[in-house]
């Protein structure tokens, strides 16, 4: 037996581990993702106000904080019982989507993208955002960060802070916009756009046009048919801000849809002894342990899965590209039929960019957003509230219990990421079991393509403009019991 | 001047061996301090586990100088000041009012006793007043215990 | 049968840089990105050899190095688990000069109010209480697993979180949750003019990339230096855009807390909450406040103050919200927290 230990893992957010245990026949007997932080958000916000919580809940993660801050925002709305005025609704929802579109735009090029552009076999030196601007060119560069300048533009104008941003509370939002800021808003939406076409086009033309790269896509290595999570509109149509809960199956049948509220009938989360996050998964099925299928208790939440379990998207560019989507990968433009390919995330997350950028849009240009009503201040005494969001890597689920003074006496929270801890684990242990197998060759490339599986799920960061080459100098050897180099990988 | 008084003397004999409080008390100069003094020279007996500190107001007591002093060792901190009305600076003793008020909040809020901090009035004629604070603030924290301050 | 990764140090070019974050949520190392083109001249003067979000380099690359040959360590995070302080220690002999940056680091942050509960409430609800936790054999995660093939390793999880200094020798401070990237900026730009010029190091132990006034320094709003007679909670009025927020009642940080992020929650109408940590000369943000409060509450009649003090709902949790590592007096002594705990506990009660 021996043991590979990948230590941390690296192009996502906070720390991971992923330990794969390989037996004497060079199969791989077993594979645990480990996550080893825990930080206690939901104990030491006992005591604290509620309102206070927006600011408190966005340190849960810098680079999503915005999910955090809003989602929280909904559900002290909820504790207090307060309808918050339309502007105000619309002014977060844009923001949110704002927001939404930056976050999948910078997934896209410097986490994803590099193992696409570059090849997952490419020398880690090239393998980042500097490789694929010598390979694309340096408008692709210009077209990353001027699209991730854009969205931070617009949360610091809706939000004052780009990270920790600070204007939700229970009833509204503290800033409006003047018509010279919803120029300004307007012009960064544009931005937005152009980006998010100009990204199909990449797509296009250097992923989907790779025979290669389309091979390892719909490889089974990455497949696995799991029940999928995401939020839908009264339409049905795929919502990141607001809406119902929607599950369907593996065949695409719906399993339930649910009310934020309700979430605790819904889902549940299992403990494990080796890893501090715990293991979410329907209690219409239960905890079946680490399998697939539309029995499992597991359920995927990303890009994939919402937009498996929206019938549609509600804008038209969007709407063109989830068909093109499902008519490539399942011949059905529909989208009845759920996509499970691990890998086709990367190409959902662009049917999402889309969308979040064409949202943006509409909001900015929405008359509404200068109203001045952006406050109603709460009268109602608070109780206990939810407030859920689709968080760019999954469901977020916030429920405060109060009392009389809204001073919280519970807290509980079911992160984006964490919905996914028992699929990644999963789609981690496949993809190594794929790739190394008796008399196979361990190189750096191959255990690159071990981390590109949870890659696709976009735990929880996204590297803002930059990730710079590795130039690290290693040498992998591999010995036998009894001290012999059996094989030996360089990089100097 | 100095007048001798007829006073129950209820300084408890210290046991070797024993626990003792450490108190720390912040005295004004201008009355509580003088006032101590009086009852020093008044041989009136009052607790040796306070220590006294002489600030020349007791607004110039900082919050945090009794932190410091919990931090340091202290099992109860005595801040005392002039009587309202009569701060030798005007309004140095609401401050300390107000002060205090806020600090013993924020000391409960970390699950230490409000008790162990103690503001009293006492004037420059009142070494009387002075001995029996002492005492029985020494009283009330051997009965609360040691302060163990978690860090 | 084992592998061994045997890292290769190349002959040492440009100064050297490393990024770590420990318990931290990820903003500090976003913001370090938000100097945008700024970045390529950080890339031009070093040779960044460590940062796990962004660059594929191990652990064990860092324990090869020379002890000093890191030229700059920029380390975020506060210390929380075993794996937080081991790299705390390791980064510190390796680096000739370490930073603790960001709130985390410099003070505690957000997760140090973890001190204000317990270890074992905060394990206990994680794992056992929480209304979506379903565990009815209470399994608690193990710092070891035993599986058929091998052990897994989670770090410890400790019951006080520190900051960098409360754990190794800091150099110097760079404070904000997160820094604001034009402080980066002037931070990083100073680096490279002294490694690139020559020019002397700050003074061992500077405050660097922040102001050394107050908050209310660079506030736009006009202070009237109104007496209080109420609290009230951000939610329950909508202010006076131009008006000081505590004059109109506000709880506000403001007044104790240290200047350099362009006060930019007062601007867009939220109170200030202290993230750039405690004001110039004074190491405890909380006892601050309290002064700073007590001189603006309108009463001198004990009863009357206590009614007032009333709408401070939440004063450790408020004054401390970032510093609670801290505070003079420590973490919150609830009942189950004995007193005289060592800190070295194992995980799984």
């Amino acid at each position: 037996m021996k043991e590979i230990l990948i230590d941390p893992i690296t192009r996502l957010e906070g720390h991971g581990k992923i330990d794969i245990f390989v037996d004497d026949d060079g199969e791989v007997a077993d594979c645990f993702f480990i996550v080893p932080e825990l930080r206690g958000f939901e104990a030491f916000c006992v005591g604290r106000p509620v309102e206070e919580m927006p600011r408190i809940t966005s340190r849960i993660c810098g680079v999503c904080s915005e999910a955090h801050h809003i989602a929280s925002a909904k559900a002290c709305d909820d504790v207090y019982h307060v309808e918050i005025p339309p502007a105000a609704r619309k002014l977060r929802e844009l923001l949110y989507s704002a927001f939404f579109a930056g976050d999948h735009m910078t997934h896209f090029y410097i986490l994803a993208g590099p193992d696409f552009v570059m090849g997952p076999d490419a020398p880690p030196a090239e393998r980042n955002i500097l490789g694929m601007i010598h390979k694309l060119g340096i408008d692709t560069g210009k077209v990353v960060i001027g699209a991730r300048a854009a969205a931070h533009d617009i949360v610091k104008i809706l939000g004052g802070k780009t990270i920790h941003m600070v204007t939700a509370l229970p009833g509204g939002v503290t800033k409006g916009v003047t018509p010279e800021e919803r120029a300004e808003l307007i012009d960064r939406a544009g931005t937005l756009l152009e980006a998010a076409k100009f990204t199909i086009d990449i797509l296009n033309d250097v992923v989907l046009a790779n025979q290669a790269y389309l091979d390892l896509i719909l490889s089974d290595t990455y497949t696995h048919r799991f029940n999928s999570m995401g939020t839908v509109d009264e339409n049905g149509h795929l919502n990141v801000y607001d809406g119902m809960i929607r599950v369907v199956d593996a065949d695409g049948d719906q399993i339930v849809t649910y009310h934020p509220r309700d979430y605790l009938d819904n889902i549940a989360e299992h403990v494990e002894t080796w890893s501090y996050l715990k293991f979410p998964f329907l209690k219409a099925r239960g905890w079946t342990g680490f399998t697939d299928g539309s029995d499992s208790g597991l359920y995927r939440a990303s890009p994939l899965s919402r937009v498996n379990a929206a019938t549609g998207m509600a804008t038209p560019l969007a709407q063109a590209e989830y068909e093109r989507y499902f008519e490539t990968l399942t011949g059905d433009a529909s989208g009845a039929t759920p996509v499970h390919q691990t890998l086709a995330t990367h190409w959902a997350r662009v049917v999402e960019l889309v969308y979040a950028a064409e949202r943006t849009m509409e909001l900015a240009r929405d008359e509404e957003i200068l109203s001045p009503d952006i406050r109603t201040i709460p009268t109602e005494t608070p109780t206990e509230g939810v407030g859920c969001i689709e968080a760019p890597r999954g469901t977020l689920t916030h429920h405060y219990v109060t009392d009389e003074r809204g001073i919280l006496e519970k807290v509980n929270l079911v992160v984006g990421t964490t919905n996914n801890h028992g699929p990644i684990s999963m789609s981690i242990k496949k993809a190594a079991q794929g790739l190394i197998t008796a008399g196979s060759e361990i190189t750096e490339g191959v255990l690159n393509k071990i981390e590109m599986a949870f890659r696709a799920y976009d735990p929880c960061f996204a590297c803002a403009t930059h990730s710079l080459p590795g130039q690290m100098s290693m040498i992998v050897r591999v010995r036998a019991p009894d001290g012999t180099v059996v094989s030996e990988v360089r990089r100097d | 001047m100095a007048v001798a008084f007829e006073q129950e003397v209820s300084v408890e004999q210290p046991q070797l061996g024993e626990w003792q409080p450490r108190i720390v008390a912040f005295l004004c100069n201008w009355c509580s301090y003088t006032g101590a003094d009086l009852a020093g020279i008044s041989r009136m007996q009052w607790d040796p586990s306070v220590s006294i500190v002489r600030v020349m107001c007791s607004g110039r007591m900082d919050p945090t100088f009794v932190a410091k002093a919990f931090e340091l060792g202290a099992d109860g901190v005595i801040i005392s000041g002039c009587h309202p009305g009569d701060c030798h600076y005007q309004e140095g003793n609401y401050k300390t009012l107000r002060r205090v008020h806020l600090l013993k909040r924020l000391v409960a809020g970390f699950g230490i006793s409000p008790d162990r901090v103690r503001l009293v009035w006492v004037s420059a004629s009142e070494g009387d007043q002075w001995a029996s604070t002492a005492n029985d603030m020494a009283r009330e924290i051997r009965t609360l215990g040691p302060l163990r301050l978690q860090t | 049968m084992t592998i061994e990764a045997e890292p290769i140090t190349a002959a040492p070019t440009k100064p050297k840089l490393a990024l770590y974050w420990a318990a931290s949520c990820g903003g500090c190392e976003i913001a370090v990105l938000d100097i945008k083109e700024k970045i390529l001249d950080v890339d031009a003067a070093f040779d960044v050899v460590f940062w796990p979000v962004a660059v594929d380099f191990k652990v064990r690359d860092v324990e090869a190095m020379d002890d000093g040959e890191i030229t700059l360590c920029l380390f975020n995070g506060a210390v929380r688990t075993s794996d937080n302080e081991y790299m705390a220690n390791l980064l510190r002999r390796k680096a000739r000069v370490l930073v603790a940056f960001g709130s985390c680091a410099c003070e505690g942050c957000i997760p140090a109010l973890s001190n204000t509960t317990t270890r074992r409430a905060t394990l206990d609800w994680a794992f056992r209480d929480s209304p979506s936790t379903d565990n009815p054999g209470d399994v608690r995660p193990q710092t070891q697993t035993v599986t058929e093939f091998g052990t897994l390793e989670l770090p410890e999880f400790w019951e006080t979180v520190r900051t960098l200094d409360q754990v190794v020798d800091v150099d110097y401070y760079v404070p904000g949750c997160p820094p604001q990237a034009h402080q980066i900026w002037a931070v990083l730009e100073t680096v490279i003019d002294i490694l690139q010029n020559g020019k002397p190091l700050p003074p061992k132990g500077s405050i660097l990339g922040a102001g050394d006034k107050t908050c209310c320094d660079e506030c736009p709003r006009v202070r009237e230096e109104k007496r209080i007679t109420g609290f009230v909670r951000p939610h329950e009025i909508i202010p006076d855009p131009d008006t000081c927020l505590l004059d109109q009642g506000i709880l506000c940080m403001g007044p104790a807390t240290r200047s350099g992020c362009g006060a930019l929650c007062v601007t867009v109408g939220v109170p200030c909450r202290g993230c750039y940590g405690p004001a110039p000369n004074s190491k405890d943000q909380g006892t601050k406040m309290v002064a700073a409060l007590s001189s603006v509450i309108d009463s001198q009649d004990p009863a009357v103050i206590e009614q007032i003090l009333d709408g401070i709902v939440d004063p450790v949790g408020t004054f401390y919200r970032f510093s609670m590592a801290k505070a003079t007096l420590g973490r919150v002594n609830l009942e189950g927290s004995s007193p005289g705990d060592t800190e070295r506990e194992e995980v799984g009660l």
